[in-house]
């Protein structure tokens, strides 16, 4: 399987965010797109998402499902965490667990993974920011999606919680997926680096 | 399938929940219904003409008071991100939350009907007929209220444009649904004539309004 963005540029607001820009990963590949604020890395990653529609250039997933797009086939972990004060943390994930579909995992099991087991019934209102990130994590395990895009991933996350991440994206490229990041921090496993707006 | 399913018993559950709209609309729409009387002062037999009217638009001001949030919310959390990017087709997805948003708010309306009739000096038929006029037309308020909730998504504060923007387009459905309540008391006109119309829109905005909604989120999303 092989992601691949080509010749790619973004306009927002009018203002052109980047352009020629090509991008690719191949299956168990990490790409950490980095760079100064404002160089485009989230408009990236929602152009990939489908979210943004690119100005020019073409997107394609070769050897994925035929019969579903690129976002179908990519969980997309934003700034904004997808969660429901109202809703319980176990009630949050199986519904994203029911919406998203496909192949997948245990509720519990998922949660575990994220060390969130024991908040289980608690409503996501009383969650901490770093418990927030754990949880959305915890959906990007729950249904299997080969392609991840992560935005600022570890932005939140303690020193204990980083490391249970970086196991689980190993996980994740050694079952074959390919994840794009755009981050400050280093990812903490081998990414090729994608370095966006330049001194700009 | 499952997947609309576990959307529309998730925004119900919210709706429930506090902070949820779904009760608010229901005490609104006591609220103008049990003022009313005042304002027009102690003449019953005005007050039974103007029944009708006045639950209808009880029902229609208290479902725009909860409607602003349907796409909202979602938009500020990150959700819409994720319902576009999924599997199940965005007009689907919009109209699952459209009845979840009916259920939710749209229903306790119309059980309150009855208690809100004995207020307003109507009869048990004119009650019934009231009653019966909203189980057919608020549906179409929700589901044309849903374009204009989509329009507004991106905007703070987006509630009054939503009232501007959906307010001419719910005035068939309250000219049908009044002159159908008022057949059923009054006549001279059948009962049924109005109220198949007010079904005819009902049905057009179910199919309508989906398209429309998840055209202006695809276009509105950045």
């Amino acid at each position: 399987m092989r992601l691949s963005g080509r010749n790619l540029k973004c306009v927002r607001g009018g203002r052109e965010v980047f352009s020629g820009l090509d991008v690719s990963a191949a299956a168990g590949e990490a790409l950490a797109v980095t760079g100064p604020n404002g160089a485009g890395k989230t408009s990236l990653l929602r152009v990939l998402a489908g979210l943004l529609v690119p100005a020019e250039g073409t997107i394609a997933l070769e050897g994925g499902d035929v019969e579903l797009s690129l976002p179908e086939q990519a969980h997309y972990l934003g700034h904004r965490d997808a969660l429901k004060p109202a809703l319980s943390v176990m009630e949050n994930l199986s519904f994203w667990r029911e919406f998203l579909g496909g192949k997948a995992e245990d509720a519990g099991r998922c949660l575990a993974a994220v060390a969130l087991d024991h908040a289980a019934h608690l409503p996501a209102a009383y969650l901490s920011a770093g418990q927030r990130r754990r949880l959305s994590i915890a959906r990007l395990l729950s249904v299997r999606r080969p392609v991840w895009l992560l935005d600022e991933p570890t932005s939140a996350l303690d020193t204990a919680g980083q490391a249970l991440f970086v196991a689980l994206m190993r996980d994740h490229l050694a079952g074959g997926g390919l994840i794009v990041a755009a981050t400050h921090l280093p990812l903490g496993i081998d990414a090729r680096d994608l370095r966006m707006g330049g001194a700009a | 399938m499952s997947a609309l399913a576990a959307l529309i018993r998730r925004d119900i559950r919210i709706a429930l929940r506090v902070g949820g709209g779904a009760l608010i609309g229901v005490l609104f729409f006591l609220t103008v219904t049990v003022l009313m009387p005042f304002a027009v002062g102690p003449d019953l037999a005005l007050l039974s003409r103007l029944g009708p009217a006045i639950l209808w638009l009880g029902a229609l001001l208290a479902s725009l008071l909860t409607l602003d949030r349907l796409f909202t919310a979602d938009h500020e959390d990150g959700s819409l991100d994720l319902i576009v990017m999924s599997r199940t087709p965005l007009e689907l997805a919009c109209a699952a939350k459209a009845l979840a948003h009916w259920i939710a708010a749209g229903l306790p309306l119309i059980i309150a009907t009855p208690v809100l009739g004995l207020l307003l000096n109507l009869d048990g038929t004119a009650t019934l007929a009231v009653a019966a006029t909203l189980l057919a037309g608020t549906p179409a308020l929700t589901f044309t209220g849903m374009i204009g909730a989509a329009l507004a998504v991106t905007l703070h504060r987006g509630g009054l444009l939503l009232a501007v923007l959906v307010l001419p387009l719910s005035i068939p459905v309250l000219i049908f649904g009044v002159a159908a309540s008022q057949a059923a008391i009054s006549g001279p006109l059948p009962f049924g004539t109005p109220f198949s119309i007010l079904c005819a829109l009902s049905l057009a905005s179910l199919v309508i309004g989906p398209f429309a909604a998840a055209a202006s989120l695809r276009h509105g999303l950045d």
